[in-house]
């Protein structure tokens, strides 16, 4: 009888157990899957930072009377290689986006840059750049949707603590982003 | 999520009664062709290596023989950096690796992907669809295309196509083998022998297309419409893949040279002209395109 007991006993724990350390390991992969996509969030940052130099010097010679667009777009590509927290990254990256956006509306007046063929290269990468950065925020949000929703419900919201995860912070978009997510220089 | 894993796990029950109904088409072939040398036993023995070393083959190199079959080229990013931007920008928004492009030299608008796995797929569109779609349109087709390949509907669609193609040509070898040895005399076969063989040769060249469509129709149209609800997550634009759909509907000339009965399926929209009668809408391999874009318009 009581042999029986104790043997119960021992098979609830090692279920227990064993639960817990599946529901670890999930958790684990997941929030690899987390830091992963924040860093591809990354690459796509650096490969516009690096982009941007080239074409402040594709587009000098034909813009003489842009002299501040230019300097908001190295101010704004500065404060991107400065930002450390995601969150003044975010708003860094979008500032950029913005500076940027706004180059491309005055290049419209200037035809001799428009038929560049380098500018046109540029323009194209940096067009690429920004969608993708915007993907990979989007797919970091994604991710970091699943692994909130896993240890935010029951039963794992009691033991994801204990383990020591927490919720992860998701990217807002700014106003102007919600309304048009892709860019179309 | 979840609706992802579920549709890889049914994948890889398909794969598994995709290769064993091809290995039991392949024994009646290995009957028949026994029958026909007179030595049963060795047909089925000389089919089945055939079969074994054929499935191993497309498993390691199926997407490379469907491009080369589709006319498709491998492209570098110099080449086309437009559609590289709009794939690598895609597979980072699915969380899977750039697959390889591939451009096919045709004036119709289609496209399709294909590969073993996520890891090593590629995708191929055709010329006519770079220059006639904007980029909304693009990366509508590009995000089907993707989830194809996040849901392991790849790996289906390429056995499909192979499996489909050598069962479809084995067929026309015996029907043909079947007229010219009819007239020959070198035949040893006693009349009784002869007769199995017309009657099984006959079922076989009957039975095999009808197969091979069923194999195609069990792989396609359902999952022509999950591809758009999932690829339209990826772009959080329904509008881009219905307004691509709209103009492919549209296009005077939806032919792509290159396709045949076997690689139909790949394609999404099908890559044959349109006949307007409903045996052919219950044996055609994509859904019609009026209904996934009423659904992509209701998202």
């Amino acid at each position: 009888m009581a042999l029986s007991t104790l043997w119960i006993v021992i098979i609830i724990v090692v279920v227990i157990v064993l639960l817990i350390v599946g529901l670890f390991n999930r958790l684990i992969r997941l929030k690899n899957q987390v830091k992963n996509s924040f860093a591809q969030i990354d690459v796509q940052l650096k490969r516009r930072n690096d982009l941007i130099p080239n074409l402040v010097n594709a587009v000098k010679g034909y813009m003489k009377h842009e002299k501040t667009t230019l300097e908001n777009i190295t101010k704004a590509r500065a404060a991107v290689m400065k930002a450390t927290t995601p969150d003044e990254k975010g708003k860094a990256s979008n500032m950029l986006s913005e500076t940027l956006k706004s180059l491309f509306a005055v290049s419209e007046n200037y035809p001799d840059l428009k038929a560049n063929q380098n500018f046109m290269q540029l323009q194209e990468e940096l067009a690429g750049t920004e969608n993708k950065i915007a993907y990979s925020r989007q797919h970091y949000n994604d991710i970091v949707m699943v692994f909130n929703t896993k240890i935010q419900t029951f039963p794992n919201n009691v033991i994801a603590g204990t383990l020591g995860f927490k919720e992860e912070a998701s990217f807002e978009t700014s106003a102007e982003e919600r309304k048009n997510v892709k860019v179309e220089f | 999520m979840r609706i992802t894993f579920d549709e890889i796990r049914r994948n890889n029950v398909k794969t598994w009664f995709l290769i064993v109904l091809f290995f039991l088409i392949i024994s009646l072939f290995g009957f028949a062709f026994g029958l026909y040398m007179g030595d049963i036993f060795m047909g089925l023995i000389i089919t089945t290596i055939f079969g074994v070393i054929y499935t191993l083959v497309v498993f390691s190199t199926g997407d490379r023989m469907i491009m080369s079959i589709s006319g498709a080229k491998e492209v570098t990013k110099q080449e086309y950096p437009h559609l590289f931007h709009t794939v690598e920008g895609l597979s980072l928004a699915a969380g899977l690796p750039t697959p390889k492009c591939y451009v096919i030299k045709d004036s119709a608008l289609n496209a399709f992907a294909t590969g073993r796995k996520p890891e090593n797929a590629s995708i191929a569109v055709t010329t006519g669809l770079l220059e006639k779609l904007n980029r909304q349109e693009l990366e509508g087709v590009v995000a089907h295309e993707m989830s194809h390949i996040k849901n392991n509907d790849i790996k289906v669609m390429m056995l499909a196509a192979v499996l489909v193609g050598v069962i479809l040509l084995l067929s026309q070898f015996l029907l043909r083998s079947f007229l010219w040895g009819g007239k020959g005399s070198g035949r040893k076969n006693s009349g009784n022998a002869t007769i199995i063989f017309i009657v099984v040769g006959l079922v076989l060249a009957i039975l095999a297309p009808i197969i091979a469509e069923l194999i195609k129709l069990s792989i396609s149209r359902k999952r022509e419409y999950m591809a758009d609800a999932s690829g339209a997550m990826f772009t959080r634009y329904p509008p881009g893949l219905a307004s691509a759909l709209k103009k492919i509907s549209k296009d005077p000339d939806p032919l792509v040279d290159t396709a045949n009965k076997a690689t139909a399926h790949l394609f999404i929209s099908s890559p044959f002209r349109k006949k307007k009668s409903g045996r052919s809408r219950l044996f055609s391999t994509h859904p019609p395109i009026e209904e996934r874009i009423k659904r992509l318009e209701e998202m």
